[in-house]
C-alpha cells in the first residue's frame, strides 16, 4: 500500500514535471539548443497567475489562462530579442545558450528586485483535501494537476500530431532549410512553438505554485525538466512526459525509502544511467550529427 | 584602505584563475560549464579540511584540493562529453548542485550549512599573483600548442576536427579536467583568503558571475579574460549601492552581447608585443602613412 501511495505522490510531481520538460523539448527539437530560459518563463508564468488572482481578484478559471498567455507570449518576445538576432547570423549554437543563460539571469534577478525575493503562498483557489480511494489518499489537488496536465497534452499533442501547423512544427524540427524551401516560413514557426513551449510553463508554473510555493529562483527546477527529457529523450514529446513520470516516481522513492535530503543525488544519478547505458534516452533514438 | 586595495587585487586573481579554466573550456574548447563554482567548492573544502584539521601546509593541501578537483571532472567528463547535443551543459549545471547538496548533508566533515570557520588567512597578495600568473602562463602557452589548435578545432566544427584524426572526446576530457584544477586552485585560495566558507558561496550566483566573465571580456581571448576579471571583480566593490540590479545588469549585458557583439569585449585580440606594436602605429600613425601604406 505504502509502494503504491508512493506511485500516487510521484505522478502528481512527475505531471508538473511534465508540463515543463515537453517546453523544454519542443524548443530543443526546433533549434536544437538548451533554452535555459524557460525556467524563468514558467517562473514569471507562476507570479502571473498569483498577481492575478492576489492583486486583481479575479477567479481562478480567468487567471490561469491569463497566465498561460502571458507566458507563452514572454516566451515569444524572450524568442525575438535573445535568440533572433543569433540565428540570423547563424551562429553556433553555443551562443544561443549563452544567450538563454542571460535571459535566465536577467528575469529571476528583476523579479526579485521588482517583486521581492519572498516565498509567496497562492490563494486556496483549488480544493486540497483528500479523498480516500481503498486506503489510499489522493490529494484532491495531486487528481486536479494530473487532469489538467493530461488536458493540456491532449491538446499539445493533438496540435503537434493533427494539425497542419503541427505538420509544419515537425518538417521545421527535420530540418529548417528544407522546411523553408517547401514555403513554411520558420520564423512564424520557431515563433509559434515559442508561444506554446512558453503557455505549457505557464501551466506547469501555475499548478507548482499552488501545490508548494511562488518563489523567483523555482526557475532552477527546471532543472528536472532537462533530466526528465534526456531520460525520455532529447527532443522526443512522448519521451519528455515519460521521463518527467519516471523522474517523479524516482524521487518520491528516494524520498520516501530512503532520504529526502539527497533525493536530488537519485535524480542525477538516474540521469548519468541513462546517459552511460542508453544515450538516446528511453523513446528516442541516437541520431548522429549529419555534416 | 592600502588593505581594501589589497584585497580587491587578491579577488580578482582568485576569479581570473577560475575564469581562466573557463576560458579554456568555453572559449577555446566551446564546451559550456555551468557549474564552475562546483570545482570551486570542492578545491575550498578539501584544501579548508586539510589545513585546519590535519595541519597539512598550505601549498600540499592546495594541490590536494586541485587534484580531487580535477579527478571529479571525469566522472562528469566520462558520460556526456563523448556525446553530442546539450548533455555536458545539463550535467555540469546538475553537477554543482550535487556537490552543495553533499556539502550541507555531510555535517561531519563539512560543517552542514554553517560552514567552516576561523581558516587560516594564507592567501597572501604576492601568493595570489603569482597563482594567478603562472596560471596564466600555463594556459596561454598550452592554447598556443598543438593541442590547444585541436581544441579550438573542436570548437569550430567538431565533426571536420574528428575527421582530420583529432580525439575529440580527448580533448574536450583534458580541457575540462584543467578547468576543474584552476577551479580547485580557486576555491582553495579564497577559502584561505575570505577566513570561512559555506556552501550557499558556492551557488549558481557563483557559477554565473564566472561565466559572465568569461563571455563579457571575450569567449576567444585570454586578455579579454583577464580584463574582465579584475573590472567585474572591483566594479561591484566600487558600486555597492546598485548591489541588487547587478546581477539583472548582468543578464542583460549576455544578452546584448550575444545579439550585437558575440566575441566579446576583445574578440580574438590577444596582448603580445606584436599586437600592441600594431595597436601603436594604428593610433599614433598620421594619416599621410595611411595613405602611403594603402599605395604600398
Amino acid at each position: 500500500m505504502e509502494f503504491l501511495q508512493q506511485v500516487i505522490n510521484g505522478i502528481s510531481i512527475g505531471a508538473v514535471y511534465a508540463l515543463i520538460a515537453v517546453g523544454y523539448s519542443l524548443v530543443y527539437s526546433i533549434l536544437k539548443f538548451s533554452n535555459f530560459a524557460h525556467g524563468g518563463i514558467m517562473m514569471l508564468g507562476s507570479y502571473f497567475g498569483f498577481l492575478a488572482l492576489t492583486l486583481l481578484h479575479i477567479p481562478f478559471y480567468i487567471a490561469l489562462p491569463i497566465a498561460i498567455v502571458g507566458a507563452g507570449l514572454l516566451a515569444i518576445l524572450n524568442e525575438r530579442i535573445a535568440y533572433r538576432p543569433i540565428r540570423m547570423r547563424n551562429s553556433p549554437l553555443l551562443y544561443l545558450m549563452i544567450s538563454a543563460l542571460g535571459v535566465s539571469i536577467f528575469l529571476e534577478n528583476f523579479t526579485i528586485v521588482t517583486i521581492g525575493p519572498n516565498f509567496r503562498t497562492y490563494p486556496d483557489v483549488l480544493p486540497t483535501a483528500p479523498f480516500m480511494i481503498g486506503g489510499l489518499s489522493i490529494g484532491r489537488l495531486d487528481l486536479i494537476i494530473v487532469v489538467i496536465t493530461a488536458l493540456s497534452l491532449a491538446l499539445l499533442t493533438w496540435i503537434v500530431y493533427g494539425t497542419q501547423i503541427g505538420n509544419a512544427i515537425r518538417a521545421t524540427s527535420y530540418s529548417m532549410r528544407v522546411a523553408s524551401l517547401m514555403g513554411i516560413n520558420p520564423d512564424f514557426i520557431v515563433g509559434f512553438v515559442f508561444f506554446l513551449a512558453g503557455a505549457s510553463a505557464g501551466i506547469g508554473g501555475v499548478m507548482f505554485g499552488i501545490k508548494y510555493t511562488v518563489w523567483p529562483q523555482m526557475g532552477a527546477l527546471t532543472i528536472k525538466a532537462f533530466i526528465a527529457a534526456v531520460v525520455g529523450g532529447l527532443g522526443s514529446l512522448p519521451g519528455a512526459v515519460l521521463g518527467a513520470l519516471v523522474l517523479g516516481i524516482t524521487e518520491t522513492f528516494a524520498a520516501a525509502f530512503v532520504s529526502s535530503a539527497f533525493r536530488d543525488l537519485f535524480s542525477y544519478a538516474l540521469m548519468i544511467i541513462i546517459i552511460l547505458v542508453r544515450p538516446g534516452g528511453l523513446l528516442g533514438k541516437i541520431t548522429e550529427e549529419k555534416a | 584602505m592600502n588593505e581594501y586595495y589589497a584585497g580587491i587585487i587578491i579577488l580578482a586573481c582568485i576569479n581570473l584563475t577560475a575564469v581562466l579554466g573557463l576560458s579554456l573550456l568555453t572559449g577555446f574548447t566551446g564546451q559550456f560549464n555551468f557549474g564552475q563554482a562546483g570545482f570551486l567548492a570542492i578545491g575550498a573544502y578539501t584544501t579548508t579540511i586539510l589545513t585546519t584539521q590535519y595541519h597539512t601546509p598550505f601549498i600540499p593541501a592546495l594541490l590536494a584540493g586541485m587534484l580531487l578537483s580535477g579527478l571529479t571532472s571525469f566522472v562528469i567528463g566520462y558520460p556526456t562529453l563523448r556525446l553530442k547535443g546539450d548533455y555536458f551543459a545539463i550535467a555540469t549545471l546538475g553537477f554543482a548542485e550535487v556537490v552543495r547538496l553533499l556539502i550541507e548533508n555531510l555535517e561531519k566533515l563539512t560543517g552542514g550549512s554553517r560552514g567552516i570557520p576561523s581558516i587560516p588567512h594564507y592567501t597572501t597578495l604576492p601568493f595570489a599573483i603569482c597563482a594567478a600568473a603562472l596560471s596564466l602562463v600555463v594556459v596561454a602557452f598550452y592554447i598556443s600548442s598543438r593541442h590547444g589548435r585541436s581544441c579550438i578545432a573542436i570548437r569550430e566544427d567538431e565533426l571536420a576536427a574528428e575527421s582530420i584524426g583529432i580525439d575529440t572526446f580527448w580533448y574536450k576530457q583534458v580541457s575540462f579536467f584543467m578547468c576543474a584544477v584552476l577551479g580547485g586552485l580557486a576555491g582553495g585560495m579564497l577559502a584561505h583568503y575570505v577566513g570561512f566558507i559555506q556552501p550557499s558561496m558556492f551557488g549558481m550566483i557563483k557559477s554565473t558571475e564566472l561565466i559572465v566573465m568569461v563571455i563579457f571580456g571575450g569567449m576567444q581571448s585570454l586578455t579579454g579574460a583577464v580584463f574582465a576579471s579584475l573590472l567585474l571583480t572591483s566594479l561591484p566593490e566600487i558600486l555597492r549601492a546598485a548591489m541588487a540590479w547587478r546581477l539583472v545588469v548582468y543578464g542583460a549585458v549576455v544578452v546584448l552581447i550575444m545579439a550585437v557583439r558575440p566575441e566579446g569585449l576583445f574578440g580574438t585580440w590577444e596582448l603580445t608585443p606584436k599586437n600592441i606594436q600594431s595597436l601603436w602605429r594604428k593610433i599614433f600613425s598620421r594619416p599621410k602613412s595611411k595613405l602611403s601604406e594603402g599605395g604600398a
